[in-house]
């Protein structure tokens, strides 16, 4: 699978944010250091792989995980990345923890919608079968009781 | 489209990530033994990669000589690939640069140098050749 050289490359204006950030208002960053600075990014990123592989393949795993990640880190000797990342994965997780819950919310709500809806078309005729099958339950359990 | 360079989500909210894990991931998959990566995986690499470019940009600012004329200049950043233990990994793809006209001097200088120790050869194994 062959990328084209853009690919391996992160886009300029989010490059050029993050430096910006960083440094102290008004401080100027030459193109080349910009590009520099992108291109060793690229190149820490690839670092960060095949470090991480190295921890998953130790563990006998073919998918590369956050812990993976997290020790790649240490070894690559940027331990002071841990404790952010750390919480960045926690914050992503409540993220990904209020999602499911919303979506399964949506779909409860969106169940109840429908069950409401069809309960209002054959309206009449349920509750007619309802108390049947209610007094039948009744009926039941007395038996049941009186056995 | 704004927000996405701004950094901030369709709610407002600042974003976990500025980098776009599509990319990231296309960069991770092109190492030859990954298989696979998990979603957390990736988000935390993202992540990383932004603390990343923080690091390189504001250690290369402190030690460089563009503090004094507030600039970030490319002899800064591959002058800290080169001094610092922890960027070493980064000394050929920054290499430091130089005039072109001290590099040809340089080239000269070598072939200058390869020619002597050949004519000092010369005199010696011409003879035994022959023999």
């Amino acid at each position: 699978m062959a990328e084209r050289p853009e690919d391996l490359n992160l886009p300029n204006a989010v490059i050029t944010r993050i430096i910006k950030e960083a440094l102290p208002d008004g401080v100027n960053i030459s193109k080349e250091a910009r590009s520099a600075i992108s291109r060793a990014a690229s190149v820490f990123v690839l670092y960060a792989t095949s470090c991480a592989n190295n921890f998953a393949m130790k563990g006998k795993r073919k998918t590369l995980n956050a812990s993976d990640v997290l020790s790649a880190m240490e070894e690559m000797e940027f331990q002071r990345f841990v404790t952010p990342l750390k919480e960045a994965l926690e914050a992503y997780r409540r993220e990904q923890k209020g999602k499911k819950e919303a979506s399964e919310q949506k779909k409860k709500d969106k169940d109840k919608k429908t069950d409401a809806e069809e309960q209002d078309k054959g309206r009449d005729d349920d509750n007619d079968e309802d108390e049947e099958r209610l007094e039948e339950e009744e009926q039941n359990e007395e038996e049941e009781v009186d056995n | 489209m704004a927000d996405a360079v701004a950094g901030r989500d369709k709610c407002g909210e600042p974003r976990l990530v500025s980098l776009p894990l599509s990319r990231i991931r296309v960069i991770m998959k092109s190492s030859p033994e990954v298989s696979s990566i998990n979603q957390e995986a990736l988000v935390l690499t993202a992540k990383a990669t932004e603390l990343f470019v923080q690091y390189l940009a504001t250690y290369s600012y402190r030690h460089g000589s563009g503090k004094e004329r507030k600039a970030l200049t490319y002899s800064d950043v591959s002058n800290t690939a080169e001094e610092s233990e922890t960027f070493q990994f980064l000394a050929d793809i920054l290499p430091k640069k130089i005039l072109a006209s001290k590099y040809l001097k340089m080239l000269k200088e070598k072939r200058d140098e390869d020619e002597e120790e050949n004519d000092s050869d010369d005199g010696s194994d011409g003879d035994e050749a022959e023999s």
